[in-house]
Formats: structure tokens, C-alpha cells, sequence
């Protein structure tokens, strides 16, 4: 680890405010992704502004009906409040699949939607990887890819998000509330939050620098029966294969996301349309773009098998 | 004491102590953080500086040129040794590669260098610091590319035995199958780690090491001093697998960046450091034949193993088991070694076995299949009492069948439809499977010196290491058996080589040649005493802490107070291994449910019954075994050094990566061990247990998915990629 450099923000607006004058700052949260990044020294910030103080940790209910969370919100907490477990089953869900009861303890929301890929070639420093060193090229895509996405990559990076609780939040049309340095403020929708990696892999989302997480918000909810199911390879502690977030209505409609297949959770909101003839009308359409490698091919016909089992569940 | 006729009746089949189901005495010392591990030195070493290794970025070539200078500059640094300036470097006779490279590189994350610094950090930004300039060279790294150029390893020749050919060619029900199994990672808790300490010329070790003196021989080597100078200290072990048999680089490396600060330096290897840099069990591909009477008696058995491994290295040894396992007159067995530059395999729990039973009990499964027999009964009618090979020659004891009737009939496995994809339970596919389990029991010689002091406590002393497994309370269950002492009046030490040599631990011998040499060193305190006391040694009895002929009862505390009796000796073995085949034998069963949608297969219970002689401790052995169990079910659903074959090394090299199995996958274990004691193996009685465990499960793991959903998959892992568009119209 590189030495750095850390102060305590006293205001979301402060904190941005440093983060964009502080060449190489970052901000830092629960920490459980980004201080084992920094061991590897694939981060080294040279200045870390600590947000946990910023009295972001409230769910608040909004005029609309729905739900303010805010940044520093715990995963455990998030998952286990009454409301978001009568009317928002599917985050809850999807973050009690993720990592372990003592990660979710620490790590935020905020910094969840911040969790970079889990790609081995990013994590190694001797290969050669776009997103950790722009323009060193892709060991992946001819590589060891069977976790890697099979849609929305490009020739420079096919890394996947890794998260389980964006997927949930994308399905429910989730809102990213955030501050600028110059203090003014915005709401990215989930679907525009984390970017497709194009020819710059390393930029992985829509805030701007210094830009500051402050809450997520979820309208008001759409009913219906909240189902996640992560498929992997061991029955817990690990990353999704191929992850379903879905919301089935009680005529058969519904929407649907799918995680651990793109760069960012996917939804494809016109393919939702098929949902109540099945799974297949919605995969066929939803990846109809897909560009798997001989690794992870097998990830179509389980993302189409995973809402199936799902559709047949919301059915019995 | 020589051990060359079988054991007659002793004070330890008493079973007072020895047998009983006892906790661990060290778990005390290991949940309250009291026990020293070989990073956490501080009672020895209050303040060491830090090691950091630096592995080489390449798999196979030489490094051009090292620039040192930007880092010896960092804060903090106090050392930097690479080949440069380490002095020779030598192969100990336990390692294939060198244990500090350069410049030739030898594989993927090969040491290159050790900075020292005064804290962790420092040491750590320093490391990547330094600039290395390599010149990449070509590398195998592909086995089944490889397969066609390996040769016959030395100390390997091929078996044939009878007409393979002709009986195979003559048999009415055959099979013909490949299966593969991949390179796979101990995955122990406690990283390697040292703390190095230079007197003088001479070097302590702090270490985290399995077989004391074959580190502290290698240790020498490796550093070309004498091994009277080096002293390995290994108390404590956070799990090795066979991992910690053999020194490795961070133990050279402490000593070199020691030496060089001329301070106490302490290295662990970083998790991500571990997979590439150490060792592993190295992959196969096994080809078995087997032909079969229509009764299902085995004919004609072939089995032949492909592994690869660095120049000098071994082979995996996968056909190990086929050579005695089961019964048939003809028999063709090869073992085939290819070249390849990935980083050293070795042995990991049950080398050979684990991996060729992976295989075997496949095979077992599909030709009882293609018999119509249930695999149960298969196996019991090619049960063999002698070494199918020599019949003039036993079995010291076997119970492989009692293993299979007795699992069978707990497990429930009658209620087993053997007709594969028939059972359902809501989304879920479930499937019973079973596999028989073999592992040879290994005796090494073990030496143990045994004290009596004023107060009447007994301290046992030996180089025997424990790594997890029970060693310490065996050990002092045996001292007391022996000296009629209760458990808590014995002190154990361990794995220090100022102690007598003894086996160490590996290859699921350590358990009973360690406590026998501590019988035979017991044995000779047990004379001390009685002539001590006054008493004849040959009608001597020990109990309740007294010694006593007759009548005549003397308490032992007193009895040292002109200074502590002692009792010193090796267990020698003689050729009972050689008259008698000594093995360990075990059945496994499994219940799996596959998702019928997403092919997700996870364990639903597993039992295992072993014929492993006389139990010395059922807790600590029931440990070992569901722990091997535990391992192997990892080995057949997801445990895989994925090989990147254009880089050369093994890409998925953390924990996040490779993936072990957690809590959830293991729902339900049981474990029953047959009653019995082998009087053939040592004066313990007691074999090996602690891989007999791993040997087979996986198998069973894959005939349940197989029955669940009528797809074999010979490939391991058996990941849900592999199938999943095999599997029945969910």
C-alpha cells in the first residue's frame, strides 16, 4: 500500500468539493472492496476522504410513496428494514445473496454500486488488463473468461459488475442521488449509472469527478411477486454465474434483470414484453446482441434456464 | 525398538486413554490466541523486521536485468536480497525448483526477491518497486497437448500383470473412459510463514513446516551451511495437506533478508502469491478399461495416468490405488510424466489416491451400470483379501466390504431408484451415489524422548508436527495409556528439530508411527521407572499414577527427585509392509440435489465408513475424516487451478477465486468407524485415517449427480457448464 494522504469530511458537499481538489483522492466508505484494491495497489489514492460521517445512514420515506436510502446505508441494515422487505423483496433478497453477513455489516450502499470487477486479469498486475492500465489490452477475452460478461463488452474489456444489489435495483427503477463539487445536485437513473466499457474500460460509471454518492432512492412500489435467484457455483460466498432479479405479476407480466452477464446489471425493458409467454421470448430478445466467448457461452442458456425456474415459481 | 513381528497384547490396548473421545488439549491455547503461529513470534522476537516477496511476473525464461535502486530507497527499507547478491542458491532434495530464482525463471510467481523493512507495508510498496526487466520464453503449459510427449518417470514402471489384452478383448461387458481431473491448491488457512533468526552461524527458524528434519536437511541445503546449525521450530501449524511437507521460499528468503539486515525478519506469503508460488497436486488425465464376466467379476483392469510437472518433478501417481484396490487376474498399469513449466506439483492430501479414485470409482459406478448390478454389490464381489497381484500376500486387515454393507444399510440406500433423472423434489433433481475409499498405510520410523519429573508429570518430547490433526493429544493419550497417568499430567512438545526425529506428519502416517515411537520411548521410561522404584521391569504395571508389582504400589511423583528419568527410543518397522499389504479402506455416500433449471448441484448429506485399525482419539479423527471429506467434495464440484495455457500460470490465484467449499455447502456429515485394531501395523494398532477421507468422495459426489440426472460428467470439476445442456426438460 502506497502512502496516503486522509481527512474526514465534514458535508456531502464538502467531501466532493475535496475529492475534486485533491488530485488522486477517493472516497471511502465500508472499505471492503477498495482496501483490498489498495493492497494489490490496483487503487492507490493518494488522499482518502472518510464519508462514513456524514449522517447518510437513514431510509426515509418520499413523497411519492417510495423510499430514500441513503449512501451510507449498511447492506445488513438495507436487506433487513421492514419496509424494503414488504415492498422492495427483491433488494433485500438479492443483497442477502451477496458476499458474507460481516461484508454486508461494513460495506454501503453507495460504495456497493462502486464495486469494480472481479475479473482475474484485472486483479493480476503482471497481465495486462484496460481497465487497471489503459491501453495495456485485454488478457480476458482469449483468456480465462468463463465469469466474464456475454453481452454489452467490448474489444477492450469484457468484465462484468459484480454486484447483486444493483441488479435488484435496476429492476426496480432505482434513482442514484448524488452532489457535485461545485455542490449542485442530480439524479442518475440506475439504468445511465454504470457505463459500458467501450474503448475506456477504466471509466465505469456516470459520476462526474468528485461526484458524490448521497442516496438511492426506489419509487413507489409496483406489487407483484420479487424473486432473486443467483446461480454459482458454491451455495454461498461467491459471485453470480448468472443472477435474475424479477418482478412477476399476478397476469404474467412483469420485469426482469439479469447480473453477472454484462458490465453493468442488464435490463432489456422492451424484451419484458414476452414475459408472460416465457422465458425464452425474454432472453432471446434481451441477448440477442450477446457476443460470448467459448467460456462463458454457457451463460445464455442458463440466464434463460434461471428466469424459468423463477417464472415457474411465480406460477405455483 | 524394532517393530518386525505383529503386536501382541500391550498396556494400550488397556483403552483407559488411547480411544477415548477427547477434545484437543492445544484448542485452549489455539481459541484464546495463546498458541505462537510462526508469523506471531513476539515472545521470541519482540520486534523483527518485515519480508516481502516479490515473484517473477513470467512463467518460464530469465530475468535481464533487476533494478533494486528505487526500492532500497524507499522508507523503511532495510534489505533487498535477490540472486544477485544472495549467494548460491541450491535445489533441496524435497524441491524441484529453486526457492529464490534468477536468473532463469522457472515458473509463474517464482521468488525473485525479499525486501526487508522495518514494517509490512514498507516492505510491501518497496517489493513492487522493484524493476525487473525479463526476456519471456516459450513453455509448455497445456498437459493434454503434452500428453503425447511424456515418458515413464523413473521409480514408475509399468505393471503388467497376466493378459491384459486377451482377457479384455475376451470380456462381454467393457468400458473404455477418460476422465480428467485439474490442478487443485491446498488451500490451508495459515499462509507460509517464517521468522528468521540468525546466532553467530547459526539460524533459528520460526516455521510453519510438516516434516522438521527433511526442512531443516533442505534448509541447509538450500543455503549450503550445516544442517547442525539450522534449528526448525514448528509448534503450531494453520494446515498444511502437504502443502508445508517441504521448505519453501519464504522460509529461504527469511533467512537470506536476516542475514542480510542482520535482524530478525518475519515473511508470510501474501494469499495471492500462494497458488503460483507453491506447490500443488498437479492434473490427470486417466484412461481406464475395465472388462467384466457377465456376473459381474472383474476380469481385466488397465489404468494409465498422464500428469505433467517441471524437469526432476513427479508424477501425480493417480494408478497408485488400481494396483490393489480391487480383485481380477489381468492387469495393464502405466503412469506417464510430461514436461510442463507450470509452477511445482507435489503432494497434496492423499497424492495419488485422491486423484485416481476421482477417476476409478467412476468407472466402478458405469461398468456396474452397464451390468445391471447395484454398485454396492459390485464392489463386494471384487473385494479382494490379498494383493491381487501377489496372493501369497495379505492384507493386513481389511474390511472394505463391512465398510459398504454397513454405509449402505445407514444411509438408507435401498431407497435408491437406480434408474438415473427418476426422483424429484419441487424444482430439485436429487440422486443417491457412493464410492468405495482406499489408502495405503504408510510406516515411517519415529523417534520421542519421554520424561518423569519430581512432581510426577510426564513431558514428551518428539519433532512429530500437528497441523490441525490431533497430534498433541494422541500423543499425550498414549504417555498416559502407557504410564498410567490421567491426560492432564502430560505435557506434549512438538516440532522442534532439538527434539528426537520422528515420522511427521504426511501421508496419513503421523498419527500412528508417531505414537508408536512414543510407546517405544515410553517403554523405556516405563524400565527407568520400575528400576527406580525398585521393582522388576517385566512385571512392572502402571495405573492411577503409580507404579506397582504385587503388592507393592510407589507413586511416580517423588520418584525423579535426583533429576527427571527419561526414555528415549525410535520406532523401527521392519518388512511387516513388505509381508502384508497395509491399507485403509472406507465407503462413501452421498444424497445431491440438482436444480432441474439452472443445473446448480449441491450436497444434501454424506457419510463415510472407515476400516482405519484401532481410532485413538474418535473426535480428532472424526475431524480429519469429515475435513478430507469436506475437501473432496470441494475437488468434485468446484475446486480448479484454472491454467491460462498462454501465460502459463494459474489465473484464479486467491480465495475469491478458487473456491473452496463455505458452511452452506456442507449440510449434513456422519462418520462410523468400524471396530478394530491391526496388531500388523504398530504397537498402536491404529493406521492412517486423515486422507483416507478424501479418498473416493469426490466420485461419489459425481455417481449421485449422475443418478440425479442421468449425466456423467468425467471431467472434474463437475460444474454446471459442463452439463447443462444435458440435462432432462426441467
Amino acid at each position: 500500500m502506497r502512502p496516503f494522504t486522509y481527512e474526514r469530511a465534514a458535508s456531502p458537499a464538502a467531501a466532493a468539493k475535496a475529492a475534486a481538489a485533491t488530485p488522486g483522492a477517493k472516497f471511502i466508505a465500508g472499505g471492503t472492496n477498495l482496501l483490498d484494491l489498495m493492497k494489490l495497489e490496483i487503487e492507490a489514492p493518494a488522499h482518502l476522504i472518510d464519508v462514513n460521517g456524514l449522517k447518510l445512514d437513514t431510509i426515509e420515506e418520499t413523497d411519492e410513496g417510495g423510499l430514500r436510502i441513503g449512501a451510507l446505508v449498511r447492506n445488513t441494515d438495507l436487506a433487513a428494514d421492514r419496509r424494503v422487505r414488504r415492498d422492495y423483496g427483491v433488494l433485500t433478497r438479492a443483497i442477502v445473496a451477496g458476499a458474507s453477513g460481516q461484508l454486508r455489516n461494513k460495506a454501503t450502499t453507495g460504495g456497493n454500486l462502486m464495486q469494480r470487477t472481479r475479473c482475474p486479469y484485472f486483479y493480476d498486475p503482471n497481465m495486462p488488463c484496460n481497465k487497471r492500465k489503459p491501453g495495456s489490452g485485454c488478457a480476458a477475452i482469449q483468456g480465462f473468461s468463463r465469469s466474464l460478461a456475454v453481452i454489452g463488452g467490448s474489444e477492450a474489456c469484457i468484465a462484468t459488475y459484480p454486484g447483486d444489489m444493483a441488479v435488484a435495483m435496476r429492476v426496480l427503477d432505482a434513482g442514484v442521488e448524488t452532489v457535485k463539487p461545485d455542490g449542485e445536485t442530480r439524479t442518475i437513473p440506475i439504468a445511465d449509472f454504470h457505463r459500458l466499457p467501450g474503448d475506456t474500460p477504466d471509466v465505469e460509471t456516470a459520476l462526474d469527478p468528485g461526484e458524490l454518492i448521497t442516496a438511492v432512492t426506489l419509487p413507489k412500489p409496483v406489487g407483484g411477486a420479487h424473486f432473486y435467484h443467483k446461480v454459482r457455483d458454491r451455495a454461498s460466498y461467491a459471485f453470480a454465474l448468472v443472477s435474475v432479479a424479477a418482478i412477476v405479476q399476478k397476469d404474467g407480466s412483469g420485469r426482469v434483470a439479469f447480473g453477472g452477464v454484462a458490465p453493468k446489471p442488464w435490463r432489456v425493458e422492451a424484451a419484458e414484453a414476452g414475459m408472460s409467454q416465457g422465458a425464452k421470448a425474454v432472453t432471446a430478445q434481451a441477448f440477442a446482441d450477446a457476443n460470448p466467448t467459448r467460456e462463458n457461452r454457457f451463460k445464455l442458456p442458463l440466464a434463460e434456464r434461471t428466469l424459468d425456474a423463477v417464472l415457474a415459481q411465480a406460477r405455483a | 525398538m524394532k517393530f518386525d513381528t505383529p503386536a501382541t497384547t500391550n498396556p494400550i490396548d488397556r483403552m483407559t486413554v488411547v480411544g477415548r473421545p477427547t477434545p484437543r488439549i492445544d484448542g485452549k491455547y489455539k481459541t484464546t490466541g495463546t498458541a505462537p503461529y510462526a508469523y506471531e513470534r513476539h515472545d521470541v522476537n519482540a520486534d523483527p523486521a518485515y519480508g516481502y516477496m516479490l515473484g517473477a511476473a513470467i512463467a518460464k525464461g530469465t530475468i535481464r536485468s533487476i533494478d533494486t535502486s528505487e526500492a532500497e530507497a524507499a522508507p523503511g527499507v532495510r534489505a533487498i536480497v535477490t540472486y544477485k547478491n544472495s549467494g548460491p542458491i541450491a535445489v533441496g532434495r524435497f524441491n524441484t525448483a529453486k526457492l529464490l530464482g534468477g536468473p532463469e525463471i522457472e515458473h509463474y510467481h517464482q521468488a525473485v526477491a525479499i525486501v526487508v523493512a522495518d514494517t509490512f507495508e514498507q516492505a510491501r510498496a518497496a517489493a513492487r518497486l522493484i524493476r525487473v526487466d525479463y526476456a519471456r520464453a516459450e513453455g509448455q503449459y497445456d498437459l493434454a497437448q503434452a500428453k503425447a510427449s511424456a515418458t515413464m518417470p523413473k521409480g514408475n514402471a509399468d505393471v503388467q500383470h497376466g493378459d491384459f489384452a486377451t482377457a479384455y478383448a475376451a470380456a462381454p461387458v467393457t468400458l473404455d473412459e477418460t476422465y480428467t481431473t485439474p490442478d487443485q491448491s491446498h488451500a490451508m488457512m495459515e499462509p507460509m510463514a517464517s521468522t528468521a533468526v540468525w546466532d553467530g552461524d547459526e539460524l533459528i527458524l520460526y516455521t510453519s513446516n510438516q516434516m522438521i528434519d527433511w526442512g531443516r536437511g533442505d534448509v541447509a541445503k538450500t543455503l549450503g551451511i550445516p544442517k547442525e546449525k539450522v534449528r526448525l521450530v514448528s509448534p503450531y501449524i494453520g494446515g498444511g495437506f502437504g502443502g508445508k511437507l517441504f521448505v519453501r521460499a519464504e522460509a529461504i528468503l527469511a533467512a537470506l533478508g536476516s542475514r542480510a539486515a542482520k535482524r530478525p525478519v518475519k515473511i508470510a506469503l501474501a494469499r495471492p502469491e500462494i497458488f503460483n508460488n507453491t506447490t500443488h497436486r498437479p492434473a490427470t488425465i486417466q484412461r481406464i478399461r475395465i472388462g467384466a464376466t457377465k456376473d459381474g467379476k472383474i476380469t481385466a483392469t488397465a489404468h494409465e495416468a498422464w500428469s505433467g510437472n517441471l524437469p526432476g518433478g513427479d508424477p501425480e501417481g493417480a494408478t497408485s490405488q488400481s494396483k490393489l484396490f480391487y480383485a481380477g487376474a489381468n492387469r495393464s498399469i502405466a503412469e506417464r510424466l510430461a514436461t510442463l513449466d507450470l509452477p511445482e506439483g507435489n503432494a497434496m492430501r492423499a497424492p495419488g489416491e485422491a486423484a485416481g479414485l476421482m477417476a476409478l470409482e467412476i468407472a466402478m459406478d458405469e461398468m456396474a451400470e452397464k451390468l445391471g448390478m447395484d454398485p454396492v454389490e459390485f464392489r463386494a464381489i471384487n473385494d479382494t483379501q490379498v494383493d491381487p497381484m501377489k496372493p501369497e500376500r495379505p492384507f493386513s486387515q481389511r474390511h472394505f466390504v463391512e465398510c459398504l454393507r454397513t454405509g449402505a444399510a445407514k444411509f438408507g440406500w435401498s431407497r435408491r431408484n437406480a434408474r438415473p433423472g427418476a426422483v424429484r423434489d419441487g424444482q430439485w433433481l436429487t440422486g443417491l451415489g457412493m464410492a468405495g475409499a482406499f489408502r495405503n498405510n504408510i510406516v515411517l520410523d519415529s523417534g520421542a524422548r519421554v520424561r518423569l519429573d519430581r512432581a510426577g508429570r510426564a513431558i514428551v518430547e518428539t519433532d512429530m508436527t500437528d497441523i490441525g490433526t490431533g497430534s498433541y493429544t494422541i500423543i499425550a493419550q498414549t504417555a498416559a495409556e502407557m504410564l498410567g497417568l490421567p491426560l492432564d499430567q502430560v505435557d506434549v512438545r512438538l516440532g522442534d528439530s532439538a527434539f528426537p526425529v520422528s515420522a511427521g506428519s504426511g501421508g496419513q502416517f503421523g498419527a500412528n508411527c508417531s505414537t508408536a515411537g512414543v510407546y517405544a520411548a515410553c517403554v523405556k521410561l516405563r524400565e527407568a521407572i520400575a528400576a527406580k522404584a525398585g521393582l522388576d521391569p517385566a512385571a512392572a504395571e502402571f495405573a492411577d499414577g503409580h507404579v506397582a508389582v504385587g503388592n507393592r504400589k510407589v507413586p511416580l511423583a517423588g520418584l525423579a527427585d535426583a533429576g527427571d528419568l527419561i526414555g528415549e527410543d525410535t520406532i523401527e518397522f521392519g518388512d511387516l509392509d513388505k509381508r502384508y499389504q497395509q491399507s485403509t479402506f472406507g465407503a462413501h455416500f452421498v444424497e445431491v440435489g440438482v436444480n432441474a433449471f439452472t443445473g446448480e448441484a449441491r450436497i444434501r448429506r454424506m457419510l463415510a465408513v472407515c476400516d482405519a485399525g484401532r481410532i485413538l482419539n474418535p473426535v480428532s479423527a472424526r475431524s480429519q475424516v469429515i475435513g478430507a471429506m469436506t475437501m473432496g467434495a470441494g475437488a468434485a464440484l468446484t475446486e480448479e487451478l484454472v491454467v491460462d495455457k498462454r501465460f502459463g500460470f494459474f489465473a484464479n490465484h486467491d480465495l475469491a477465486q478458487y473456491e473452496v467449499m463455505v458452511h452452506a455447502d456442507i449440510p449434513h456429515q456422519e462418520v462410523i468407524f468400524l471396530d478394530g485394531a491391526d496388531p500388523i501395523s504398530s504397537p498402536m494398532k491404529a493406521k492412517g485415517v486423515g486422507e483416507l477421507g478424501i479418498c473416493g468422495i469426490a466420485a461419489a459426489v459425481a455417481n449421485a449427480i449422475y443418478n440425479a440426472t442421468g449425466v456423467r460428467v468425467r471431467d472434474y470439476p463437475i460444474t454446471l457448464d459442463k452439463y447443462l445442456d444435458r440435462l432432462p426438460v426441467a
